[in-house]
């Protein structure tokens, strides 16, 4: 039996409370308070108590989907990117880049949303790229 | 937040809470201000509603929503009228302080109270207990700024701050909590339309350069479009493919109808999500991402604070980390620089770019946990808080702000204020809480907060449902009957698609910022039979 506990920072507000999630044989078992955090200091709301819950629910999205006629239907990677790569090429060199929209994501990482942010500006050549900081 | 948030239990003397249900949105930092008030910190609370912490408060003082810079020019009024101010502070550290005063001048608390319902003593008797217990922390949240005069709102507070010599020493600031665990850290990294990483402006030439060069191609230099600006783009057809990582328009949008309606038009719409969310489902490509314990980066949390998140299952299925997808993208439309074998490189490209995260690593994460930026080296030592000395502009500005009435306000035809916000278990859109067992059973289902008045002018009854309507929609729901509300006011929490409160509110956005008035709407409201069966979450 390998158990494990992993330290890691809340996904819900912006307080910036760390936790740690146990996992026995890979699976999620608990979560922990961090009493070295300076925020919480060994404690959590009743969020952070419940982080993991919504993470192996039934509902997790598994695979791409792609619409086909009318209806969303599982596709493997390659022809999900494939989709989206040949449409945004294809709108940005009819309509130019501007005619794409980005929206990033506040539950993302900041890793990510650089490079979202590289992917809109450098890749696509827009400056449309926005989140929900003010929603 | 221009501070940190230990400094408000260390630090603080007072600590005033405008616009913020702290308890329930950012509960453990309403902790830290609840071992504060035991230290024998001064807490101040202005609220349209009776929240939690207003309990612990000194002074908990009601206004009537939307007049928020009556509120803060009545307490400035009272602070100069009085003597309070920072001279020296203003002196060294301001500019256009004549030009805010005598804006200020004209609030007199017996003006304030006619707009704002302040009785003129509490807010003297605010004004007193913020000037004189110094260091005073202003902590705010969407209650200041999601109305059509947030920057003002904001700009407001700001000049609060200065007159009292607020800033650039601990316990002090203008602390706005964010929302969201990572929206300081979406911000900080380019996810907006006006700026770079770092906050490097699009609009400046240097800045452009500096990235094509970096990148080996960029954009030009005209500001993009705001997420508000976008759902109408694809509504009109000026935009003709949208790409939505990670968020939920089609519940956290003002008046979702019209959302709907312009996103239903989308010609191509990419969603990715963990979940096929009420927007997911309107995309013509879905794409699976990772959940945060499903992959490894960083968060920078409302104080600044960078720390690291691990990896600690992969994630379901085909599913895949953000970061990867977004890699392999961008490759798939043959571009360079993708390459990251993992997120730790994407850092330190970050740190090679970004200033203000310049001295930020995976290396000095792992032995310090975390880093406040600015921190522009590898031997800062991060910045707990700012402006010390010397603003980043160099003389704190003041702005001379007149009050405004909201974009719309109660008439006859819709009589009573709807206000949105949160609730202590659930979280935005709810596509995480509500599939969330425990959360999920604490609150199942949406609800109205009212007052009894207003609860007896329409022949409410315990066990029946109401229809709240604005002119944008109606939407049905429980109701909670209590004096926690002011009377004309109602509040609605904004997480329950079934029932969503962004159905009613109103588009009306705050000119600069572009921030809707989620805070201000007007509604009517009618008693409907007693509920039959039990209404279904996504849980």
């Amino acid at each position: 039996m390998e158990y494990q506990n992993t330290l890691t920072t809340c996904i819900y507000c912006g307080c910036g409370c760390s936790m740690y999630v146990e996992t026995i044989d890979g699976r999620i078992t608990g979560v922990w308070p961090d009493k070295t955090n300076q925020i919480s200091g060994g404690r959590l709301c009743i969020k952070g108590w419940n982080v993991t819950g919504f993470v192996g629910h039934p509902d997790r999205l598994k695979n791409p989907l792609l619409r086909k006629e009318g209806k969303l239907v599982e596709v493997t990677w390659d022809e999900a990117l494939s989709q989206v790569a040949e449409k945004l090429s294809g709108i940005k060199r009819e309509s130019g880049a501007d005619s794409i929209g980005l929206m990033t994501s506040a539950k993302c990482t900041n890793e990510e949303n650089y490079l979202m942010n590289k992917f809109a500006r450098a890749v696509l050549g827009t400056n449309n790229i926005d989140h929900c900081a003010r929603l | 937040m221009t501070n940190s948030i230990p400094e408000l239990e260390t630090d603080s003397r007072c600590i005033l809470i405008m616009g913020s249900n702290t308890s329930e949105g950012h509960p453990l930092i309403a902790s830290r201000i609840v071992k504060a008030k035991e230290r024998g910190a001064r807490v101040i609370v202005i609220d349209p509603r009776d929240i939690q912490i207003a309990r612990l408060a000194d002074m908990y003082i009601p206004f009537r929503p939307g007049a928020d810079v009556a509120v803060l020019n009545g307490l400035m009024n009272v602070i100069i009228s009085e003597g309070l101010e920072d001279k020296e502070f203003i002196a060294a550290r301001t500019e256009a302080y004549a030009e805010m005063k005598a804006v200020v001048e004209k609030y007199t608390p017996e003006r304030v109270q006619e707009i704002s319902g302040v009785p003129a003593d509490m807010l003297r008797e605010a004004a007193r207990l913020y000037a004189r217990n110094k260091p005073a922390a202003i902590v705010y949240a969407m209650g200041i700024t999601q109305h059509t005069t947030g920057v003002d709102n904001v700009k407001s507070i700001a000049n609060l701050a200065m007159l009292t010599g607020n800033l650039g020493i601990a316990g002090a600031g203008v602390n706005p909590l964010r929302g969201q665990n990572n929206v300081q850290g979406a911000c900080d990294m380019g996810g907006l339309p006006n700026v770079y990483p770092g906050y490097q402006a699009v609009t400046s030439p240097d800045a452009q350069k500096k990235f094509q060069d970096a990148w080996g191609g960029t954009a030009d230099t005209v500001v993009g479009l705001t997420v508000m600006e976008m759902v109408n783009g694809v509504g009109d057809g000026t935009l003709r493919a949208l790409y939505v990582m990670g968020e939920n328009p089609m519940v956290a949008d003002p008046d979702l109808h019209h959302a709907r309606h312009c996103l239903e038009k989308a010609e191509f719409l990419v969603v990715q999500d963990i979940f096929l969310t009420e927007t997911a489902q309107l995309a013509h490509v879905v794409l699976p991402g990772g959940a945060f314990v499903e992959k490894d980066g960083t968060f920078t949390g409302t104080d600044r604070r960078v720390q690291r998140v691990r990896k600690v299952v992969n994630p379901p299925g085909n599913a895949m980390a953000d970061w990867e997808i977004t890699c392999r993208l961008a490759q798939r439309l043959g571009a360079g620089g993708f390459d990251f074998a993992s997120p730790k490189e994407v850092m330190e490209e970050i740190a090679r770019l970004t200033p203000s995260y310049g001295g930020i690593s995976y290396e000095r994460l792992e032995e310090l946990g975390f880093l406040h930026w600015p921190c522009p080296a590898a031997d800062h030592p991060g910045t707990p808080y700012l402006h010390k000395g010397k603003f980043s502009r160099g003389q704190g500005q003041f702005h001379a702000v007149e009050f405004k009435e909201p974009a719309e306000s109660p008439d006859q035809d819709y009589p009573l204020t709807l206000t949105t916000g949160r609730l202590m278990f659930h979280f935005h859109t709810g596509s995480m809480t509500r599939r969330s067992e425990k959360l999920h059973q604490e609150v199942p289902e949406a609800y109205v907060e009212i007052h009894p008045d207003d609860a007896a002018r329409i022949s409410f009854k315990r066990g029946q449902r109401v229809r709240v309507h604005s002119r944008r929609g109606q939407i049905e729901l429980d109701v909670r009957v209590t004096k926690r509300i002011k009377p004309g006011v109602v509040f609605i929490p904004f997480h329950f698609a079934e029932a969503a409160a962004n159905v009613l509110t109103h588009a009306a956005i705050d000119p600069t910022a572009k921030i809707p008035e989620y805070k201000v709407c007007a509604v009517k409201m009618e008693t409907i039979g007693v509920k039959e069966a039990k209404s279904q979450g996504p849980s």
